[in-house]
């Protein structure tokens, strides 16, 4: 047997630099997702009119749909890469748990499109006249919610990534398990806007992701592995 | 044929389908410490999906059983792993990490393969030629780790790669066959080598 095992820290730190090294070298990806969300809230007043209360009201609900489709958008080419340079079959090969290296991955794809999401969330949301009250809860839920999104869908990616057309399939995939995010988020952030406590919803998000955490990479790696296999 | 316990990789009543059409029956295998194959047969005829299958990577439609028993696998195939947009020493530290072989040898493998003047380019700017040059790269690393048990297995690595890289290329195969190791390669090239080869051909094709 192999001396040394390799060591596994340093791997994940490795594979987490890299990712994010690609992301840097490659910001059209970070930034597309970032300018569908300022296209489409900026649309929203001009369609449904700019009454500040009609605005607020829809605020959490509109909010919420868009970051489920800029998470759409983000997740289907996230495996494309490393599936056309060979760089999956090498992920496959290496002796590396594949479990922590396809968590490692969606860290990764969290930190690039969930965070800036989250981050600027604030912003768009003052576009949209939801109360200033209900912003520390909307970043909240964005932070949780957005995860769990990377993790489902990574799934949908992994799933599809050998399809030359795989867009609409992945949408198929994932939107029905987006659409328990998209409840609890947006309620919590309806709740804190009419002033209830938000709490049961962000915990019941903590929970899913938790249970995305611990499941998702099992997916991930079972579609990575037949992807790469039918390809 | 040696014995299967020694086996680095043992292969036994192997059958292949792809689309309804048998690549392969009943293929008995034995790889083991010291041996070079070469896998040869027409365009079609099941070579690269016979090495997939041997790396672990592919299943579908195999039937029979293969057993590695290898403590490091190493598969090149037609596509690269190399990242367009990393240096060829970030791409090689990353395989490096991967695969638990040590990063010191990077420098010493970049300048095996001709590449020493251009670690810290982006792959993206290097040649077909250069960026598969980065990818043998691998196999000086993987040399250079002493893993007693190694296998290789290498789809058509002398593609793109001019007549000194082949020369140097034969040369590490047959360093990593002399050491105990094993290799697997597929190629419609004649191998300029002095070290026993076995073939195995492999027929129909189209």
């Amino acid at each position: 047997m192999s001396n040394q095992p390799p060591a596994l820290g340093a791997f994940l730190g490795a594979s987490l630099r890299r990712q994010l090294l690609l992301a840097y070298r490659r910001p059209v990806d970070t930034i597309n997702p970032l300018l569908f969300f300022l296209l489409v809230v900026t649309l929203f007043p001009l369609g449904i009119g700019p009454d500040p209360a009609q605005l607020a009201e829809f605020a959490p609900g509109i909010l919420w749909i868009v970051a489920l489709l800029a998470s759409l958008m983000a997740a289907e080419g996230m495996f494309r890469q490393d599936y056309e340079d060979g760089s999956l079959e090498q992920l496959l090969l290496s002796p590396q748990p594949l479990y922590l290296a396809s968590l490692t991955y969606t860290a990764a794809h969290w930190l690039v499109t969930g965070v800036p999401l989250t981050l600027l969330s604030p912003l768009f949301a003052t576009m949209l006249q939801l109360p200033v009250a209900a912003l520390p809860v909307l970043l909240l839920s964005m932070a949780l919610g957005t995860a769990i999104l990377s993790l489902v869908g990574s799934i949908g990616a992994a799933l599809t990534v050998s399809l030359k057309r795989g867009g609409m399939l992945i949408s198929l995939i994932i939107v029905p398990l987006y659409i328990p995010v998209l409840i609890f988020a947006a309620g919590a952030v309806r709740f804190a806007a009419e002033g209830f406590d938000p709490a049961p919803q962000l915990l019941l998000l903590a929970g899913m992701l938790s249970l995305a955490v611990a499941l998702a990479p099992f997916a991930i790696s079972a579609g990575l592995r037949i992807s790469v296999d039918a390809g | 044929m040696t014995d299967a316990a020694d086996a680095l990789i043992a292969v036994r009543g192997l059958g292949l389908e792809r689309g309804g059409k048998a690549l392969l029956a009943d293929l008995d295998l034995d790889i083991a410490a010291g041996h070079l194959v070469l896998i040869e047969g027409p365009n079609g005829s099941g070579k690269t999906t016979l090495l997939r299958s041997l790396a672990g990577l592919s299943r579908l439609g195999l039937s029979g059983r293969i057993e590695a028993r290898c403590d490091e696998l190493l598969y090149l195939g037609h596509r690269a792993g190399i990242k367009q947009l990393l240096t060829p020493r970030e791409n090689l530290a990353w395989a490096c990490r991967s695969q638990g072989w040590d990063p010191v040898h990077i420098d010493s493998a970049l300048d095996r393969v001709g590449l020493s003047g251009r670690a810290d380019l982006l792959c993206q700017h290097l040649s077909a030629g250069q960026q598969r040059r980065v990818n043998l790269a691998r196999l000086h690393l993987s040399f250079d780790a002493r893993h007693k048990r190694s296998l290789w297995l290498l789809d058509e690595p002398f593609t793109a790669i001019d007549r000194g890289g082949v020369a140097a290329l034969t040369d590490t195969m047959a360093q990593q066959v002399r050491r105990g190791g094993a290799v697997v390669l597929t190629s419609h090239q004649d191998l300029p080598l002095d070290i026993p080869l076995r073939r195995v051909v492999l027929g129909g094709g189209r």
